[in-house]
Order: structure tokens, then C-alpha cells, then sequence
């Protein structure tokens, strides 16, 4: 398409219909990525040029317009080439401005974070479009802060709508800041305060993110709001978005620079090592000297090698333990620290002192918070707590599972009764002790010891990786050989773990509401029970388990938190891979087939992309689980 | 090989409450007892014959506030001793009596000891903390008039003073005073006219005890952590690191330098005594008696170098009273 007008007057308008007749038919980035590039070259310096460029979108019919807009910013290279192809074309024409500021924003979440940067630095390239821009702010805010948004949208299409604002606000000058300064400052709290709500742990950081970066930009001076998260690729990825790009790209050329100047530095530092035992060397004899020298010196030490470092013993006993812990007597607090640190071991090697004060001792170590400051003080309560419930499961997981739900309990001792409960139960379903297998984590799946609401990522992941082995290689079962083995002590006690938990999840009471307010706990609660069911595996007590989850998953299937049906999902998936599956078709035939239904459903319709996948790793798990049922001669 | 660190002499029992204080009084001509002033928890100062180990007389001036610091002026008959009370009384301790004959109401609220120092015949430079944060007030004794105030330049953040030693290199020079800070600093300072000479930060934390030699114009000072810091006083009147020693375990409550200059005594809050050559900082002796935190050590002042004693009160209610390099 290289044709030189030479001065004459010519139709544009056949062009462009050729053009939008093109795009809509899908051929945007044959025809464009011709196109855009000597149009490019073209309309640099020469200001013709650039009008007949304008001339070309503007006569595009509308019908056609969006495909051609659309192509345009996703093959511009840069928003100043936008800028110089599409002229104001967003405020002349209609059609360009619907899809520029609502659809390619609003509508769809698809676009990079290029074709971004294209579309929001064109619209600030230009005084009048600056409007536009303020007004395409003003509506990405309102999605983001409203409650409903940030619960039932995807989490890409979230990231997506924080990149714009992030790049909205980048490109943002000081009057037009202190313009919208007030709706600014009332989105951000309203969306802070729906993205903080989420179970999700990545929505909560881009609002976290975005949150800083909007009080960053409107409070230049005193106080800026900071939060404390773990960093990750996408949040530094958001961060960056917030320094202005100019829109020329510059090649950094600065790395290298940074890496020829390494080696040089390290080298003067070794040789000036090299001279300090010199001189530490020439001044040891002057200070013997000095000491020879001194005759007044004539007092003679005394054996002095008992002087050692002052340690509290801890107590051997484990009732000294308990009067310890339970102690008033303030003063004694090195004494209640070495108890602390001690006691895990203390109540490993004394299993039948422990099995006598077992559930006291429990009590004690829910109860038991921070009296000094000692490092690593809740892992040490935690594996205490583990200890004393694997020494002494029934009574013990008796105990801890009615006091779940119990009144008066933190939601913190409430998720911390599920962790020890878990890690207990794998501790006796593994005939190995956790931290001594070597088996990949489809094996033994690994916990964190700490809590954190990132555990149910490993869940996933683990439990996905456990389908997809099974999945492939099924007639391998156990493909390990285990080195040592041991009865699988959570056999007895599975049923007394599990049942409990599930028995009072629709009772609220006062301070406790799994089905109301406290959907973080009841998405715990759900994954703990779908590690439970999972580890199960060959246990008596699985048929009954898998019978009475089943009922529960029913009854949650439509939780609006997506978390709890990650949490669901996964129970299912644990109930096909631990229940033997002659048991399911036999007891659960009915149930069976409206959950296959289910899964059907959450499969196409969920807006969850993670709920998705499992729903249909879940149908994928029943059908090779079927077949591998008929395969096998009766 | 080394001996094995000696027993305490004896132990002295009784004070039913942790002891915070120890001054002895021996120096007196024959046939004056021996003593040994006791300051405890429950307000008490207890007068203890060292012939027989015994309690002579128990003075209760304090309230029953604790008492922290205890100090004779010139002779057993006159006592100074300060308390929780705020307060510091001034005793007539001559012909039995047990009477308070004046007292100074200090207003201060924190643990810092007061220092004495003796200029004329009958007359004392008394230092002690304030009722406001950081300031050092300087009065007279008997007369009770002030002196002058320190009080460190606006923004200093030194916090309170902890521990105060007044000296003055001999009749004729002018008194100058020690104080140790909360931030960790040791600051000179002229008393007469009332400024500071030198600023020196010897710890990260607390100074919690110093002690001065003015003859070598060397002092050291112990803090809550872990280390000793020995520092010098050079021509300039500036005040100079030397040495700093570290030590097993963390915690220093008091220190005192015997009056020979030969060795000094730390008390720590690991149970230990620990006895270090002043000359090199060399360590001489840990003596592990007690059971609780050692919270004073003071030497004896007999003039016979042979019956010098060192004795220590701790938090388990006892004193323990050693002979240790007493032949030197």
C-alpha cells in the first residue's frame, strides 16, 4: 500500500471501507501489520501524511469501526505512534470512543499489559483526550471498589482492571490529581475494604497494591498507606506499571555497566585483607612485653572454669510441665521459656506419662499465648499441640474438635485446632515421620507447619499432581517402594478426627458463624476435611466418611466464596481417590451422578478459573476411575 | 593449676527481703565494731556487727519503700540513706540513737544512687537525680542548699541519669561529677559551673553502674548487655574508650573498684561476682554463690589490709561476705 497522493485530491473513503471490510472479517493483523508500520515511517515528520492517516479511520463505517480501532492499538508499537495514527478519532467519532473507553477496558480482560499502555497513553498524549482519560479513571475505580465486582469477577479480569488504574494513575498530572483527590481517597477505602474481605490471597494483594499506589499518588506529602505483603512477580510486576514509561522505549544499557564494576571493586578489598595479620601480628609481642614488664601484676587468677553461660533447666517431668504453664507466679518466666521449648520432646518420650494428662495438656496449649518474646513461639506450641494428639488421639482430637465449636474462641485458635488436626493426621497415616521421606509430593504431601492461607495452594497443586499420577498409571497404585512399615495408626482414629468437624457446621452460634460471616474458617474447614478424607485412604471408617462428605458438599455446593468451592472440589477429588471406587458406585450411586452433574455445571459456568479446572480434573478422575472398574474382570 | 574459687568468709541472714545496697563502716580505731549498713526491699536498713554477724540495730525511716543506697558521712554515727520513698534521710546513728535527723525529698521516682563526696570538714557535695527526666541536681549537705542543676542541652535524648559518681582529683581541685544515661552515654560534667565536659557513649544500653579511679583517671562502667567498658579521662578533660571487656553472660548491677586500686568487683545479674585486676582487666575469680541476681558488691575500708572483705547482697535475701586477695 504505497501510494503517494502528489498533491492530488483524492477518496479516502474507498481505503478505509476496504480497510473495515478487512478487519471485520478477522484479517486485522495481516492487513495491519503491513500497514501500521510505513504508515509509522510515514506520518513521523510529515504532518500530510498524518491527516490522510486520520482521514483513512475516520471514513471506516461504524459498523466496522471497533474491528479496525481494536486492531490498531493492539499493533501500534508504541502510544505516540497510536497517537499519530488515530489522531482524536476517540472524540470524533462514537463508536471509537465506546470501544476504546468501555469495551477494550471494561468489557474484556484479555488485552496485554502492552495494548494497555498503547490504549492509556494515547488517551493522556492529547489535551482533549485528557478528559477522557480522567473519566476512563473514574470508572475503572468504580469497578474495582464495588463489593460485588471483586466477589463474583474473575481474578484475571481483577488484574487486569488494577493494571489500568495503575497505568491511569501513572500517567496522571498534579492539577488533575487534586481534582478528584476526595473520589480518589473514597474509592480507595471502599475497595481496599471489599478486596481485604476476599479468601483469596491474590486478590487481597492487588487490592493491597493498588491501594498504596492510589494513597502514594494523592498524598505526596506526610503518611502514605503501606501494607505488609510478600512480594511476588505480579505485584512487582503492578508496581512498576506505576512509574511513568515515557513512551519512547529506552534501552537500558545500565546492567552491564553494573557488572563490569563488581569484579573491580572485589579486587582492592583482597589485597587489603592480606595486610591486616601483618599488622595484628606486630602488636601481640608489644603487649606481651608490657606484661612482662609488670611486676605489680602478682595476683594469680583462680580456676575459673565453671563460668559458663547461665541456662534454665527445663522441667523432666511432664506434670512439672503443666504447673509450669499454669504457674501466676510471673517471675519465673525463664522457666516457662525452657518449658516451652522442651516440651515437645518431653512429651514424645513419655507417651504414657502423656497419655494421663493428655487432654489437660491440651487445653493448656490452646489456651497457652506468648508470655516472653521467644522465637518461633508458635511452631513450638503447634508441634506440642501435634505431639500430644498423636500421642493420645481420641480423647485428645475429642477434646479439640468440640471446642471448635465452642464459644468464645479466637477465629485464629479455631484455624489453629484444624492445623494440628491435620498435621497430626498425617503424622499417623505416614508410616514414615514427616520430614525423613524422600518421596515426591504426590507421595506424602508436605504441609507448612505455619499456618497460612497459602496451604490451600499446595493442596491444589498436590492433589492435582496426585490425579495426574493416577490418572495416567493407575494399575501401578503404590509406584514407591516404602522402606519401612508401620499399621496405619490413623485407622482407629480417622472417624474420630472427621465426624465431629462436620457435625455442627450449620449451627451458629453467637460468635461463630461458618455459614455467615466466617467464610475464611469455613474454607479451612473444608480443606481440612478434604485433607482428612484423603489420608483415609484404607482406612475402615473411608465408606462411612466419604458417605457423610458427600452430604456436605451437597449442601455448600452453591457458596458464593470461592475459596470454599476450591475447598469442595477438592474434597470430591479426595473422596474419588481414597474411597474404593466398588464402594462409591455400590453406596453412592445416586449422589454419584448429581455430582457428576455438578461438576458438569461448575466446570462451563464458575467464574472461578481454579474452580473450573478442578471441576473438570474431578469428571476426568470419575471417568478413567469407571473404566478402570470395568476393565478389571469381575 | 588453679585453686578452685574460695567460700564466702560468712554468710549473713536475715534481712527477709532482697538486699539492694551494702556499705561498710570499719575504719575506726579500736574498740569500735566493725559494721556493715544494709539497705533491703521492705524499707529496712539493717546495722550488722561483723564480730558476731549479727543484726545490731534495724532502722525503718523508708516507709517500708525499698532502700537503695547507703552511705556513711565521715564515721558510723552519720548515715545517709535514700529510698522508693523519694526520699533521703539523714540518720544520727551516735549513742544508740536511730533517730532521722533531716531529710531531702527528691521527687525522684527511678533507682539511681546518689553519690557523696566530702569537700571540707563537715561539709558534702551531695549529686542526685531529679524530679525532672534527665537532670542532675548538686546540694550541699548538711546545709541542704542547691549547687547547681545539670541539666544536658535540649534534644540530647539521654534519658534518665542511672548511676552518679562525684569526685574530685584532690582538696584543692574543683569537683567534678559522672553521671551514666539510659542511652548508654557516660558524660563529665563541672560541677561549679554547671556544664558538660564530655560526652562518651560506652553502651547500647543502660548504664547501669560506674566506677572511677582518679588517680589513673580511668573509669569503667557495666551495662544489661553483655560487655564492660573501660574508658580514660585524658589532659583535655575528654573522655575516651580504652579497653571493653565481654562477658559470659548478659547484666551488670553494680561495680566497684577497691580502695587500693588494685581490683574491682562486678556484680551480675547471672548470680556471679566476678573480680578483675584493675590494672589490665585481667579476670581474677567468679564467685558462684548466690541464687538470684547480685544486686551490690562494696568493699571493706579497714585499714589493716589483711581483714579487708568484700561483700555482696543478692536478690535471695542474703550477703555474702568473702577474704579475697586480702594479701596483697
Amino acid at each position: 500500500v504505497s501510494f503517494i497522493p502528489g498533491g492530488l485530491d483524492c477518496s479516502i473513503s474507498f481505503v478505509s471501507h476496504i480497510l473495515g471490510k478487512v478487519c471485520v472479517h478477522g484479517r486485522q493483523k495481516e492487513i495491519l501489520g503491513v500497514l501500521v508500520p510505513h504508515l509509522t515511517d510515514l506520518t513521523k515528520s510529515d504532518c500530510i501524511w498524518q491527516r490522510i492517516c486520520w482521514r483513512l479511520v475516520e471514513c471506516v463505517p461504524d459498523r466496522w469501526m471497533e474491528a479496525v480501532v481494536l486492531g490498531f492499538v493492539q499493533g501500534a508499537p508504541g502510544a505516540d505512534v497510536l497517537s499519530r495514527l488515530l489522531g482524536n478519532l476517540v472524540m470524533k467519532n462514537k463508536k471509537a470512543q465506546f470501544v476504546v473507553t468501555q469495551k477494550m477496558l471494561l468489557l474484556q480482560y484479555g488485552h496485554t499489559t502492552a495494548v494497555l499502555q498503547n490504549l492509556l497513553g494515547y488517551l493522556s498524549l492529547d489535551s482533549l483526550r485528557r478528559t477522557l482519560l480522567l473519566r476512563v479513571l473514574q470508572e475503572l475505580l468504580e469497578t474495582w471498589s464495588s463489593s460485588s465486582a471483586v466477589k463474583h469477577s474473575p481474578a484475571e479480569q481483577q488484574l487486569y482492571i488494577s493494571k489500568a488504574i495503575l497505568i491511569c494513575l501513572s500517567h496522571l498530572k498534579e492539577p488533575e490529581i487534586e481534582s478528584c483527590r476526595q473520589e480518589l481517597l473514597t474509592s480507595m477505602m471502599e475497595g481496599v475494604k471489599c478486596h481485604l474481605d476476599s479468601s483469596l490471597p491474590q486478590l487481597r494483594h492487588l487490592g493491597m497494591v493498588v491501594a498504596e499506589s492510589i494513597s502514594l499518588k494523592i498524598n505526596t506529602e506526610g503518611p502514605v498507606l503501606k501494607f505488609e505483603y510478600e512480594e511476588d512477580d505480579e505485584t512487582r510486576e503492578l508496581k512498576s506499571l506505576l512509574v511513568e514509561t515515557p513512551p519512547f522505549c529506552v534501552v537500558p544499557g545500565l546492567p552491564d555497566n553494573d557488572k563490569s564494576e563488581k569484579p573491580g571493586a572485589a579486587l582492592p578489598l583482597v589485597p587489603e585483607s592480606n595486610e591486616k595479620p601483618h599488622t595484628a601480628a606486630s602488636v601481640m609481642p608489644d603487649e606481651e612485653l608490657d606484661a612482662e614488664l609488670d611486676s605489680d601484676d602478682d595476683l594469680t587468677p583462680y580456676d575459673m572454669s565453671e563460668d559458663k553461660e547461665l541456662k534454665i533447666k527445663a522441667p523432666v517431668y511432664i506434670r512439672d510441665c503443666i504447673e509450669v504453664l499454669t504457674g501466676s507466679r510471673s517471675e519465673d518466666v525463664d522457666k516457662w521459656e525452657a518449658t516451652v521449648k522442651a516440651l515437645e520432646s518431653l512429651v514424645r518420650k513419655n507417651p504414657a506419662a502423656t497419655r494421663e494428662v493428655s487432654v489437660e495438656l491440651a487445653k493448656i496449649l490452646l489456651h497457652l499465648e506468648e508470655k516472653t518474646c521467644i522465637e518461633g513461639f508458635v511452631e513450638l506450641r503447634q508441634r506440642a499441640q501435634v505431639a500430644v494428639l498423636t500421642t493420645d488421639p481420641i480423647p485428645v482430637a475429642k477434646y479439640l474438635t468440640s471446642q471448635f465449636y465452642s464459644l468464645n474462641y479466637s477465629l485464629r485458635q479455631r484455624m489453629d485446632i484444624l492445623d494440628v488436626l491435620v498435621l497430626a493426621a498425617q503424622e499417623l497415616s505416614c508410616p514414615k515421620f514427616h520430614g525423613k521421606t524422600k518421596h515426591s509430593g504426590a507421595q506424602k504431601p508436605c504441609i507448612q507447619l505455619l499456618p497460612g492461607s497459602d496451604s490451600s495452594k499446595d493442596w491444589r497443586r498436590i492433589v492435582d499432581e496426585r490425579i495426574k499420577s493416577k490418572t495416567r498409571r493407575f494399575d501401578m497404585g503404590q509406584s514407591h517402594v516404602e522402606l519401612a512399615s508401620r499399621p496405619n495408626e490413623f485407622n482407629s482414629v480417622a472417624g474420630h478426627f472427621f465426624f465431629p468437624l462436620i457435625q455442627y457446621f450449620d449451627r451458629p452460634l453467637t460468635t461463630f458463624d461458618l455459614l455467615g460471616e466466617d467464610h475464611l474458617v469455613l474454607g479451612r474447614l473444608v480443606h481440612t476435611l478434604a485433607i482428612l478424607m484423603y489420608l483415609a485412604v484404607n482406612t475402615v471408617a473411608v465408606t462411612a466418611m466419604g458417605k457423610a462428605l458427600l452430604e456436605f458438599v451437597w449442601a455448600l455446593r452453591f457458596h458464593t466464596d470461592s475459596y470454599v468451592r476450591q475447598g469442595l472440589l477438592s474434597c470430591i477429588s479426595s473422596l474419588l481417590l481414597s474411597v474404593p471406587m466398588e464402594r462409591i458406585l455400590a453406596d453412592m450411586t445416586e449422589e454419584l451422578l448429581e455430582t457428576q452433574s455438578w461438576l458438569g455445571d461448575v466446570m462451563e459456568k464458575d467464574p472461578d478459573g481454579d474452580c473450573r479446572r478442578l471441576a473438570l480434573q474431578n469428571l476426568l478422575l470419575m471417568e478413567n476411575l469407571k473404566k478402570k472398574l470395568e476393565a478389571v474382570p469381575s | 593449676m588453679a585453686l578452685p574459687p574460695p567460700d564466702p568468709q560468712f554468710v549473713l541472714r536475715g534481712t527477709s527481703a532482697a538486699v539492694h545496697t551494702l556499705h561498710f563502716s570499719c575504719g575506726g580505731p579500736e574498740p569500735d565494731i566493725p559494721l556493715l549498713f544494709s539497705g533491703s526491699e521492705n524499707g529496712f536498713i539493717h546495722v550488722w556487727n561483723l564480730r558476731t554477724h549479727r543484726v545490731d540495730t534495724a532502722l525503718d525511716g523508708h516507709g517500708r519503700k525499698s532502700v537503695y543506697c547507703v552511705e556513711t558521712m565521715g564515721g558510723k554515727d552519720r548515715l545517709l540513706s535514700q529510698g522508693r520513698d523519694q526520699r533521703i534521710c539523714l540518720w544520727d546513728l551516735a549513742e544508740g540513737r536511730t533517730a532521722v535527723t533531716d531529710s531531702v525529698f527528691t521527687e525522684h521516682v527511678g533507682f539511681c544512687r546518689c553519690s557523696l563526696l566530702k569537700v571540707a570538714q563537715g561539709r558534702w557535695l551531695m549529686a542526685m537525680a531529679a524530679r525532672s527526666l534527665e537532670e542532675v541536681q548538686i546540694l550541699e549537705l548538711p546545709s541542704k542548699t542547691s549547687v547547681c542543676t545539670l541539666k544536658p542541652e535540649v534534644g540530647a535524648k539521654l534519658g534518665m541519669p542511672m548511676c552518679l559518681k562525684l569526685w574530685q582529683l584532690n582538696c584543692d581541685s574543683q569537683p567534678v561529677l559522672l553521671a551514666g544515661y539510659e542511652d548508654g552515654s557516660v558524660v563529665l560534667w563541672n560541677v561549679s559551673m554547671g556544664k558538660a565536659l564530655s560526652q562518651l557513649i560506652c553502651h547500647q544500653e543502660p548504664v547501669m553502674s560506674l566506677d572511677f579511679d582518679a588517680e589513673k583517671a580511668k573509669g569503667i562502667s557495666g551495662s544489661s548487655e553483655k560487655v564492660l567498658s573501660i574508658w580514660s579521662l585524658n589532659e583535655q578533660q575528654n573522655l575516651q574508650v580504652y579497653k571493653t571487656h565481654k562477658l559470659v553472660n548478659a547484666g551488670i548491677s553494680d561495680i566497684t573498684i577497691r580502695p587500693d586500686k588494685k581490683i574491682l568487683a562486678t556484680a551480675g545479674w547471672d548470680h556471679r561476682i566476678r573480680i578483675f585486676g584493675w590494672k589490665k582487666l585481667k579476670p581474677l575469680a567468679v564467685l558462684d554463690y548466690h541464687t538470684a541476681t547480685v544486686h551490690c558488691v562494696s568493699f571493706s575500708d579497714h585499714s589493716t589490709p589483711q581483714e579487708r572483705l568484700l561483700a555482696a547482697g543478692s536478690k535471695d535475701q542474703r550477703i555474702s561476705v568473702w577474704s579475697i586477695y586480702a594479701q596483697t
